[in-house]
This record gives C-alpha cells, structure tokens and sequence, in this order.
C-alpha cells in the first residue's frame, strides 16, 4: 500500500510541477490575446483594458496561479478568451474523441506487439524472426509526419477512405450500426497511423525482454523437467518478462499521446490536436495550459495504471511494500 | 571489429548525404525561390536514354511539359524535340556554404527548364527546394542536439557530482520534463514564444525550444555515468592529491560520459530533425519563403495538392535514407557500448 500512496504523490507532484512550468512560460511571453484586440480600431481602448483587469491580465504571477489552482480545483479550468466560454467543456468534447483514438491505439498495438513478439523471440535468429526485425527496422526509419502523410496520399488515390473528419455528413441520420460503421471508417487512417508508429518500438522491446528470458537458467531446468513448450512459454517465461514491459506499457501511452496530436492534425480529427494548434495561433492562453495539463493527466494516469500493474504482476514489490 | 566497420559504414553514407544538402547550390539545378509562374505543379520529368522514335541517346535527356489540351492541369511530354541533359553548366548565381560567389551546377538543361522532382503552386523546383530546405532542418537538429546535450551534460554533471539538494532539485526537474508528452512540451513552449518572426530568429528559436524540451534524458544518464566513476579509484585518488573539483570533472569524470553522449547524440540529431519538420509543417516554424523539409510538406494540408499532386509528397521518401544513417548509427553505437543487450533502452525523447 505504501507503494503505491508513494506512486500516487508522484503524481500528484508532477501534475502540481506541470502547471507551474506552463504558468511560468506565460510570464515569458511576450504579447498576448488583447494585444491583436488592440489592432482592431472598433474596439475602445477601455474595453480592453476592463477586459485585462477581469481576466486579471494584470496582476502578479504568483497571485494569477493561486487563482487558477483555486478554480481548477472547484472544477473551472478557466475561460477561452476567443471562444468566450469556459475551457473545460470545450476541452472535454475534444479530448474524448483523441482518448477514443489513443486507448484504441493503444489496445491494437500491443495486440499485435504481443503474440507477434512472443512468436518472433521463440524463433530468434531464424528466418520469420529475421524478417521481423528488417521490417520493425524499417518501420523506424519512417518519420511519423512522412507515415501520416503517405497513408493518407494512399487512401486519397484508392478513394476507398475518407480522408478527414470522424462521421460523415449523413451520421445523424444513419441507423446504429451504420454509425458505428460509419464511425470506424474514419477511424481505420489516424488508427493505423498510430499503431504503425508506436509497433516498432513495442515489438523489439517485447522480443528482446523476452528473449532474456527464455535464455535464462531456470527455463533451462524447467525444459529439463519435462515440462511442455507452450506451458514453458506462458506460465513460466511470460510472467518473468512482464515487468519492463509494463514500464514501456506506461511509457507508450507518452509516445501515443504525442503521435496522435499530430496524426490528429495531418488527418483532421476533432481532437486535442486541431484544438491546441488553433489556440496556440490565436494566444488563447487558459486553452494551451488547459490542454497541455488535460494530457499530462492522461499520461500520469496511464502511468499510475502501470504502477497498480507492477504492483499485482511483480511480487518483490508487494513484499516490499508490506515492509 | 564487425561493430567498427558497421560504423564507419553508417558514417560515410551520412557524410554524403548531408555533402549534398551542404553544397546544395552546386547540386540544385535552380535557386529555391525562384518562381516560373507559368508552371505551376508540374509533374517531375523522366529522364530518358531511349526518344520516342525508339532511338537510344548516350546522353540522358527530358521532355519538357505541355498542358493537355483542352484541360487545365494535366500535363504531357512534348515528345517532339528531346531536351539533352548538360553536366556542369553554368546558371544561377548561389554563394557555396554561404561565402564563396559560384555559378557552377551539377546539371542542367539550356533554354527549357528541368523539374525532377515536379513543381510547387509557384512554380518553384521542388528539388532545389529539399536540398536547402535540408540546410535548415539538418542544422536546426544538429544545433538542436548540440544544445540539448550540453545542457545534459552540465545538469547531469552537477546533479551527479555535488548531490545533495542539487540533485533532488534538478533530477526532480527532469523528471518533470520527461513526463509530458514530448511534442505537448514542444507546443506549450512555442505557444509563450512570439508568433510572427523572421526566419532567422524563428531558426534559433526552434533550436532553444528543442534544447528545453529535450534535456532532461542525456542529464539522467550523464549523472548516472558520473555517479559511478566519482567513486572509480583512480578518481579517489586524484583527489588524494588534491585536485579541484573542476579538474576532476574535466579530466576525469566527463570523458567516462562521451559514449553516452555520443550515442545520445545519433539518436537526438533525427528526432530533432523531425520535431522541426512538425513545427514548420503546422507554420510554427521557420516562415515562408525560406524552405525547410516540413514547410516543403505543408502544402499536402489542402485536400485539393493531396488529390491531384501526389509527387508533392516524394520529398518525405527522399529523406528517409537521412534517418536511416542515423538510426543504423545510433544502434551500432548503443551496441559498442553495451554489447549484450539487444537494444533494451528506448532511447532519446519520445
């Protein structure tokens, strides 16, 4: 238990670090949403500045932080300057639809990482499992900005994809299951995209962790027993090989989230992505801190998952922490 | 011995490489901004041994392109009157690595123009356009790197040298910056920096962005490094004799962390290059009309370029063989350092 109160202050602390880092930086910038108000000729010179006094423009960065940390805690991430409503709803709607793309994903890939690389670390050196690793291999070398791109320009010339957006025009009015359908064709591009870019990395890990331990003395001596090779397999060699991958299991919901902010954009998916360049452009400044801690939060709360895995997988961390 | 020689291997494809993007005046036929208003998203040329007539040249040659008729962007060869290829002509003026004046190009062709890679919406070669827009997203990633590592260097040093409330303040930090998603850090740090600026600051300040966001993994394991051979006898022992504490750190404890930082530095330089590409190619970048890899690509956002000009997006095969280089020399180098693992660590920022 103790453990994992010390995971959980982690993160909590982090979640406290991110946000001031975010505030910090506004001090640093130079210009912001009222500065191209100004511009406009229509608007008087004491708008704005009542407008700055009310968004507290204005005052002192530890007081503004004290503030926002009050409110966010009562629910209220603060108010969209160019939306002219408060972030949190507007923030949700998105941030739900990149959560349906990353866990998704995230499922995928290590549905196919898994067998795929239990299969490959079983035939190490031979043939499939060198083949295996020349198209990982490849795969890396592939930037996610030139994948995006390239599977997009491909379904755009088979035109057997819709290339943008995530329902049609004519969603409200189809039945059911033609709106799931209709819903998972526009999620087959931004998906593969993102299974595509993460695999790589899972399938080598989950080879070599794997790999390890198949080389290891005790499978020796159980093969010596008797005992057959799928048993060998999943009740002996598997467990042994779970714990760093369950450390990149937390790691990869980072590399996901990341990959599909852009993937998100390339493809024009309504999600946190499109949302946080837009707001970026227009200086809309609670948004990009809203956003940039909503996907912080995803993290830490993909690595706290991980933390509670490790701690049911990995029995020298229940021992020690019953210390 | 195989290890050495792989490595040297990666080195000298990616020494070519990056020779043709640094004398990417000699080896570009035009200027990257020079428009031909007139032919605007031209398909790339074939080069051609064999005429239409069925007879064989010994010099390559091209067809120019005509519009078809009756049609408003499809163009075909003009097969009437071959276009012969010329090896060092002499054409538009460019200053080789930014200094010397030259006009010598590695091809050419007289009186028509020549797009191997196809034209852009102002008409501009997209082949001169990679090769400098290269210069600019190689440089920002070596500099990019070059800070990062630095940085890491001096954080991870301290940290690991003098402990202490050192230590826990900056490796707290890193912590910090290794638990957000890479590319939230870079949009975040981009959004507090000011919007509209010329190219040259937008250069450098994408270079500072990517050393803030990236610092924090080589200072982790430069402190580990120093961590351990702070203890190491020998160092013991220089203190014996009363070494300072800056002495140390040069003589003896920093170069134990080279390695580190070597590999570290194959596997930034691309990911570097990479986050450059995405900013530019969002327009957080380096502005128009200066080219770089992800501006190049940007034009692909419009429906309309996706649909009709794929060859648009043949500058992202084209430097795939950069990547490769450094992704086969990072693994060579991370296995010199730790020979029997099979690539545990997943490296650098992501």
């Amino acid at each position: 238990m103790r453990y994992l109160l010390r995971r959980f202050g982690h993160a909590v602390f982090l979640l406290v670090g991110v946000s001031l880092l975010a505030f910090t930086f506004t001090t640093l910038a130079p210009g912001n949403y009222f500065d191209e108000m100004r511009l406009n000729p229509q608007i008087a010179p004491e708008t704005i500045a009542a407008l700055r006094t009310q968004y507290e423009l204005d005052r002192p960065l530890p007081i503004r932080y004290a503030h926002w940390v009050s409110s966010v805690l009562h629910g209220d991430m603060g108010f969209s300057f160019a939306y002219n409503s408060p972030v949190l709803p507007l923030l949700w709607v998105r941030a739900r639809n990149t959560l349906l793309l990353t866990i998704t994903a995230m499922l995928l890939a290590w549905g196919i990482a898994l067998p795929l690389g239990i299969w490959s670390a079983e035939h190490l050196g031979r043939l499939p499992d060198r083949l295996l690793s020349l198209g990982t291999a490849a795969l890396m070398v592939i930037p996610d900005l030139a994948l995006a791109l390239g599977l997009l320009v491909i379904a755009v010339k088979s035109g057997r994809f819709p290339t943008g957006g995530m329902v049609s025009l004519n969603f409200e009015s189809l039945a059911f299951p033609g709106k799931l359908g209709d819903l998972f064709l526009h999620m087959a591009l931004p998906i593969t995209a993102l299974v595509l870019s993460v695999l790589p990395l899972l399938l080598r890990h989950v080879r070599a962790a794997l790999a390890e331990v198949l080389d290891a003395p005790f499978l020796l001596a159980a093969e010596g027993h008797g005992i057959s090779r799928r048993t060998l397999l999943y009740r002996y060699a598997l467990p042994a090989a779970a714990n760093p991958l369950i450390s990149l299991f937390g790691f990869s919901i980072g590399t996901l989230l990341s990959g599909s902010l852009l993937v998100e954009v390339v493809m024009s998916w309504p999600g946190l992505g499109p949302f946080l360049l837009e707001a970026i452009l227009a200086r809309d400044l609670y948004v990009v801190i809203g956003g940039v801690l909503l996907s912080t939060l995803f993290l830490i709360g993909g690595n706290f998952l991980a933390d509670l895995l490790l701690y049911w997988a990995d029995p020298r961390i229940r021992t020690e922490a019953s210390v | 011995m195989r290890v050495k020689r792989a490595i040297s291997g990666w080195l000298v494809l990616l020494v070519v490489l990056h020779a043709t993007v640094i004398f990417a005046g000699f080896f570009s036929p035009y200027d990257p901004a020079e428009q031909d208003r007139k032919n605007p998203y031209l398909p790339p040329m074939r080069v051609h041994f064999v005429d239409a007539r069925g007879r064989f040249h010994a010099r390559p040659f091209v067809y120019s392109l005509r519009l078809h008729e009756g049609s408003f962007d499809q163009y075909e060869e003009d097969t009437s009157r071959p276009v012969p290829l010329k090896f060092l002509v002499r054409g538009a003026s460019y200053h080789l690595l930014g200094l010397l004046p030259a006009r010598l190009h590695l091809f050419g062709v007289q009186d028509e123009r020549i797009y191997l890679l196809g034209s852009d919406s102002y008409g501009r070669d997209q082949l001169s356009r990679f090769l400098y827009g290269g210069q600019v997203s190689l440089l920002a990633g070596l500099l990019g790197a070059g800070v990062t590592l630095l940085v890491g260097l001096c954080v991870g040093a301290v940290a690991g040298y003098f402990g202490g409330w050192r230590d826990d303040l900056l490796m707290r930090l890193a912590e910090l910056f290794l638990a957000l998603p890479w590319l939230y850090l870079l949009f975040a740090l981009r959004a507090f920096l000011p919007l509209a600026v010329s190219p040259l600051q937008a250069f450098f300040l994408i270079i500072a962005v990517l050393g803030a966001v990236g610092w924090a993994r080589p200072a982790r394991l430069v402190r580990g490094v120093v961590l351990s051979a702070k203890e190491r006898d020998f160092v013991r022992a220089a203190r014996g004799f009363g070494a300072t504490d800056a002495y140390l750190l040069r003589r003896h404890i920093l170069p134990e962390a080279s390695s580190v930082l070597l590999t570290q530095a194959a596997i930034l330089v691309p990911q570097f290059v990479l986050a450059e590409m995405t900013l530019s190619f969002l327009g957080l970048g380096v502005p128009e009309p200066v080219p770089s890899w992800g501006s190049l690509l940007s034009s692909l956002q419009q429906y309309s370029v996706l649909a009709s000009y794929w060859w648009m997006y043949l500058p992202a095969l084209i430097m795939l063989p950069f990547f490769l280089g450094y992704l086969g020399l990072g693994g060579e180098l991370q296995q010199r350092r730790e020979p029997y693992k099979i690539g545990k660590e997943p490296g650098g920022l992501r």
